[in-house]
């Protein structure tokens, strides 16, 4: 087990370093040729994005678009793309890492402005899409972070931590899952599944009630919609040590979309793979738990119902349980928080409800 | 001009032309109605009136006689002290002096004494005369104002307007009154010589052709016409169609470049159109539109369209909103020049002809006679369509300045980071930016 990860995000360092230093490359020999200089990427265009059922993700089409300096409406973001490689490039080379945030007020020092963040961020994606790799892997992460509990021993691999290894019982608030757990070797576990959980408040319940020694459990807090060095940690989680995945979100079609971006993606990065953890398990809670746990309720509002008919048609959702879950909300016109279960005491939810539902999720296929 | 006491002035006027034969001098300064016109040509007044009323407005307000010296470049300078007898329609001779002219100086010098008020009336003064600089660019203006300023407006060209050709009236703007005053002294024994001798471009032919029209014999004798057959005549000349149209000769236009000279001269604008219309005619009175566009430089911006109007070369600076200008200017949709009030420009409009259509006895206002309009108008449209050109020019090529400092600024970063990533010497953009001048050159 140990070893593998290291191995891979060096190797992946290593390719992120290439593929910047070609770009550059191409770029210089264009000009000395006497050409603008351009580049052809694929379209992040709408209609450029199709669902791929065999990945069960969203994926981007043959469509290109081409960059070119020579146009005066490419010009600006076509320069501030140039720098973002060399300034990513910096990054990876130093094993430094950078925010989103950070990328924006870096480029003040080059004489690269920005009018805002978004901005900013939008070249970023066009690093991605450029690349074929997630900003994480040229080093810059979101601002938000989540979080992880569980028995699970990790070893660093960035630069001072080099073969530390740190146990993510060892804080009891949980480990923020940051670049450095992101890039870090799982040594062991004795672990058999992963808990993901929307709220941080039943995330510090699970570890006060110690769900992830009752469960066997390596807890993930999601911190709503989980950020993709998230999705990428649980990914590995997943696939290198086989783990199955639960995710627990609200009863509405927003946590229930929370679960979806975890499993299949979203169509915003349709552009990076690897971020997908196709076999992880929406584990509640449902619109059948309401009625069945007698969970205090809410009624369904308008955008509620109008987000429920945009699923209903999304392809993700094709899988029976979504599409029967779905049909409830519309039925019962109903929707709950994962808290309700607190209306029958603070540990209802892992004496009765998590034991019953992983008995039977662990039998749904999609 | 002096303030001798309150509101009473001493005007000094010198100018150094062609001078007055001495003879003359107390008719033309102090008689009404001195010139007879029997011949016609665009001069700048038309009955000799106003010097006359100036000296008239002086000698009532005042009680102080004129002095005028002339010399029209003789061994002698005359000066004479003059007043008018009201009564008489004749001048008062109250004294006459000779002088030796050494200097062979022609010209003629008016004092005159006025009662005014120089402080209230400064603005259109100063205005009139900077106005009148810009249509005789060929001329030098000082002046020293009772304050003791002096403003002086200097030449700028050399050459000056061709002179007007003295001509026929033409029949189409015969009035009774004139007929009258040319059978008077006529010495032609039958119509068909009248019609050619007196009047513009007519020959034999149309003269024929006229009289048949008119129902008059050939070799009628003019002084034996009654006074119904006169009025008869001057109706038939009126509605007869055949005669030539009037010529332009007897006008003394500015030319676009003199127009043009004058326009930059005292407005000092970034850019001037001028265009000067082919000459035209209303009721048998030949004229000429001439116009201007004056845009940027020193030409203030205002709320409402700035607009200058000539007419013989004299600045109308009252009135405006009752002139046929001021009315199509405002009719004109300047959107479609590109221009909104609140721009700097300028319009000029000078119109020249042997008879102004002057709207009311003041003189300040031209009136709207359908041929005099459509010259107007569609010379403004001429000149706003050359701004218009211009401004989109200036436009463009700022745009061209913006788009090419754009790519100067960019190429190369994107050529300094490019080398930075791949490790190798920076590229060099100037052949790229060069390429893109060349674009914007053709």
């Amino acid at each position: 087990m140990k070893g593998g990860s290291a191995m891979k995000s060096r190797e992946k360092r290593k390719d992120v370093l290439l593929k910047l230093e070609k770009f550059g490359r191409e770029l210089c020999e264009q000009i000395e040729k006497g050409s603008f200089p351009h580049i052809t990427m694929p379209s992040r265009s709408i209609e450029n994005i199709f669902y791929n059922p065999d990945l069960r993700q969203y994926v981007l089409g043959n469509k290109t678009v081409r960059r070119s300096a020579g146009n005066i409406r490419h010009l600006r973001p076509f320069t501030h793309l140039v720098w973002m490689a060399y300034f990513t490039h910096e990054l990876t080379t130093n094993q430094k890492t950078s925010t989103l945030r950070d990328v924006f007020y870096s480029a003040q020092a080059y004489d690269i402005s920005f009018q805002d963040q978004d901005e900013s961020d939008s070249i970023i994606t066009d690093l991605e899409t450029v690349l074929g790799y997630t900003r994480e892997d040229f080093n810059v992460f979101p601002e938000e972070s989540s979080a992880v509990f569980g028995d699970l021993t990790i070893e660093y691999t960035v630069p001072n931590y080099e073969g530390k290894r740190l146990n993510l019982t060892s804080h009891p608030d949980g480990v923020m899952i940051g670049p450095a757990l992101t890039s870090a070797d799982f040594v062991e576990t004795s672990a058999d599944k992963v808990i993901a959980i929307e709220k941080g408040g039943l995330f510090t319940r699970f570890i006060e009630e110690r769900v992830h020694e009752k469960f066997n459990a390596i807890l993930v807090f999601l911190r709503g919609q989980a950020p993709r060095s998230t999705r990428y940690f649980i990914r590995r989680l997943n696939q290198e040590l086989g783990l199955p995945v639960y995710i627990f979100t609200d009863a509405d079609p927003w946590g229930m979309h929370i679960a979806m971006v975890i499993i299949s993606g979203s169509a915003n990065a349709a552009h990076v793979k690897e971020l997908t953890t196709p076999d992880a398990k929406w584990a509640g809670v449902w619109a059948s738990d309401i009625v069945n746990y007698k969970l205090p309720n809410d009624k369904l509002e308008d955008v509620d119902i109008k987000r429920l008919h945009e699923l209903m048609r999304d392809p993700r959702y094709k899988g029976e349980i979504w599409q029967r879950e779905i049909n409830l909300f519309m039925k019962n016109q109903r929707k709950c928080e994962l808290e309700a279960f607190s209306r029958y005491g603070l540990t209802h939810i892992v004496d009765a409800y998590l034991p019953q539902r992983l008995k039977e999720v662990g039998d749904y296929g999609e | 001009m002096n303030e001798k006491s309150e509101n009473l002035y001493v005007i000094r006027i010198e100018d150094n032309g062609s001078g007055i034969p001495a003879d003359f001098v107390p008719l033309a300064f102090c008689q009404f109605l001195f010139s007879s016109k029997y011949k016609l040509k665009q001069s700048r007044g038309t009955f000799g009136l106003g010097g006359t009323m100036t000296i008239l407005y002086g000698q009532i307000t005042t009680n102080k006689p004129v002095k005028v010296i002339s010399s029209t470049g003789t061994s002698k300078i005359y000066e004479y002290t003059l007043m008018i007898d009201i009564e008489r329609n004749r001048p008062v001779i109250l004294d006459r002096r000779v002088r030796e002219n050494e200097n062979k100086w022609h010209g003629t010098i008016v004092e005159v004494y006025v009662e005014g008020d120089y402080y209230k009336a400064m603005p259109k003064i100063l205005e009139y005369l900077r106005q009148t600089a810009i249509v005789n660019p060929y001329a030098s203006i000082t002046f020293v104002d009772p304050r003791g300023r002096l403003y002086k407006f200097e030449r700028t060209v050399s050459v000056l307007p061709p002179q007007p050709k003295e001509t026929l009236p033409h029949p189409h703007g015969i009035d009774v009154e004139t007929m009258y005053r040319i059978i008077r002294v006529t010495s032609c024994k039958t119509l068909l010589d009248f019609m050619q001798k007196h009047f513009h471009r007519v020959g034999k032919s149309i003269a024929k052709n006229f009289l048949r029209f008119a129902g008059f014999p050939e070799d009628a004798d003019p002084k034996k016409l009654k006074p119904e057959e006169i009025v008869n005549l001057v109706q038939a000349m009126k509605s007869f169609e055949e005669f030539l149209p009037p010529d332009a000769g007897c006008l003394s236009p500015l030319g676009e470049n003199l127009l043009k000279a004058g326009v930059l001269k005292e407005l000092e604008p970034e850019f001037v159109a001028v265009s000067q219309r082919k000459p035209s005619a209303y009721s048998g009175h030949p004229f000429i539109i001439e116009v201007g566009i004056a845009y940027g430089g020193k030409i203030p911006t205002s709320e409402d369209i700035l607009l200058y109007r000539f007419a013989n070369k004299i600045p109308l600076v009252y009135d405006e909103s009752g002139d046929v200008s001021w009315k199509i200017v405002k009719s004109i949709n300047w959107r479609n020049y590109g221009l909104t009030s609140g721009m700097p420009f300028a319009v000029l409009v000078h119109i020249c002809s042997t008879k102004i259509p002057w709207k009311t006895v003041g003189k300040e206002m031209i009136a709207d006679r359908p041929e005099v309009s459509r010259e107007i108008l569609n010379g403004i449209r001429e000149v706003a369509r050359q701004l218009d050109i211009y401004l989109s020019k200036k436009e463009k090529a700022k745009r061209e300045k913006a788009r090419l400092s754009i790519f100067a600024k960019y190429l190369p970063k994107i050529a300094e980071f490019s080398a930075k990533l791949a490790s190798r010497d920076t590229p060099n953009v100037d052949e790229l930016l060069r390429r893109l001048r060349r674009l914007e050159g053709g």
